[in-house]
């Protein structure tokens, strides 16, 4: 293990380059661990943003050598390339500064898709009893688990060619939730997330499912909705 | 377009695609099957002028494709060249009238 470790790193807005710096290489070390030494040791004035270190909040994503990661859970071993790293904001996001990218359109785009629960039930009503071996509560278990990292946004290209498309961390949590018995707001959602900006965008290139870091599969999430949608609309329901 | 069409559209899609895999195999091995021995333009045409099944096998072929290829376009379209709105629409009825058309005649040629 060579050591130091050779880092470019982005710098400034959307007009910004890449900066390098050298440093030290240690065992164990993660993508984050990097970043940190490179704030706290070498240049206080670089930007980015985590929290929780321990893949729990989903601030922590970034390009990592042209792949978005969560950077707290990846180790160098897994992504150096010839003792080099390059570290930069995550696609499809406006750059704020350096590493931090500006989350807004993300996460408006969660709302956009109806993403909120609003449920059938008062107060005075009892408990919701939902079998959690049903086939809709195992198909809503199955992505229940997003961090709202935006990973599978900046790894998408169909974000990248149609801005307006809701992404597939938006539309996954609209498939949790249509899935969801106790929700009262199914049709209004499965209209929020048809057509040119929803579900029927998605082009099943599968990125979102294989770069998502907790392991969810968006791409059926959306092949989930594609049907709902489809059977609501033969049914005369939207 | 209401999210509503396009879901509609997306219906049209997949059935369309669902037409053309039975087509497309039909139509594959018909050709290894009929030219395994050889034949001439003439032979052929001997054999498929006056086949109202064949006719309406093709039909539906050009359907398939009458509708399958103006709706990926859209989608190209929109993507590559920002093309969205009515003026993409209207541009791709007019694509599926020029296949329709053309894939119509070439049926009616050889079967009819």
């Amino acid at each position: 293990m060579a050591t130091h470790l050779k880092v470019s790193v982005w710098r400034g807005g959307k007009d910004g380059a890449f900066q390098s710096f050298e440093v030290p290489r240690e065992a164990s070390q993660t993508v984050l661990d990097v970043v940190t030494h490179i704030q706290r040791a070498l240049d206080p004035t670089l930007a980015y943003r985590f929290a929780c270190r321990v893949g729990m909040c989903g601030s922590c994503a970034m390009m990592v050598n042209g792949v978005p990661r969560w950077t707290c859970r990846t180790h160098v071993d897994k992504v150096v390339q010839k003792n080099e790293l390059t570290i930069g904001p995550l696609r499809n996001l406006p750059i704020i500064r350096d590493l931090v990218t500006d989350m807004r359109e993300f996460f408006d785009k969660w709302a956009r898709a109806k993403g909120e629960f609003r449920g059938h039930a008062t107060r005075q009503d009892d408990f919701a009893k939902v079998r959690p071996d049903s086939a809709p509560r195992v198909q809503a278990d199955a992505g229940i688990e997003c961090i709202g990292c935006a990973v599978c946004y900046a790894a998408c290209d169909v974000v990248a060619w149609n801005p307006e498309y809701l992404g597939p961390a938006a539309l996954n949590r609209a498939w949790t939730l249509v899935k969801d018995e106790r929700d009262r707001d199914r049709i209004e959602r499965l209209r929020a997330v048809a057509g040119d900006a929803g579900c029927h965008a998605c082009h099943s290139h599968v990125s979102c499912t294989e770069r998502c870091p907790k392991a969810l599969s968006p791409t059926a999430a959306i092949a989930g909705l594609k049907r709902e949608v489809a059977m609501a609309v033969l049914h005369g329901d939207l | 377009m209401t999210f509503r069409g396009e879901a509609r559209l997306w219906i049209a899609q997949r059935a369309s695609a669902a037409l053309l895999a039975l087509c497309v195999a039909v139509h594959l091995v018909t050709i290894v099957y009929a030219v395994r021995s050889g034949l001439t333009a003439a032979e052929i045409l001997q054999r498929t002028r006056g086949s109202i099944a064949w006719f309406a096998f093709y039909s539906l072929f050009v359907l398939a494709v009458t509708v399958h290829a103006p709706i990926g376009l859209r989608s190209v379209l929109g993507e590559w060249l920002g093309w969205r709105g009515r003026s993409r629409d209207f541009a791709l009825l007019l694509f599926a009238a020029l296949l329709g058309w053309t894939g119509m005649r070439a049926v009616l040629g050889v079967f009819a």
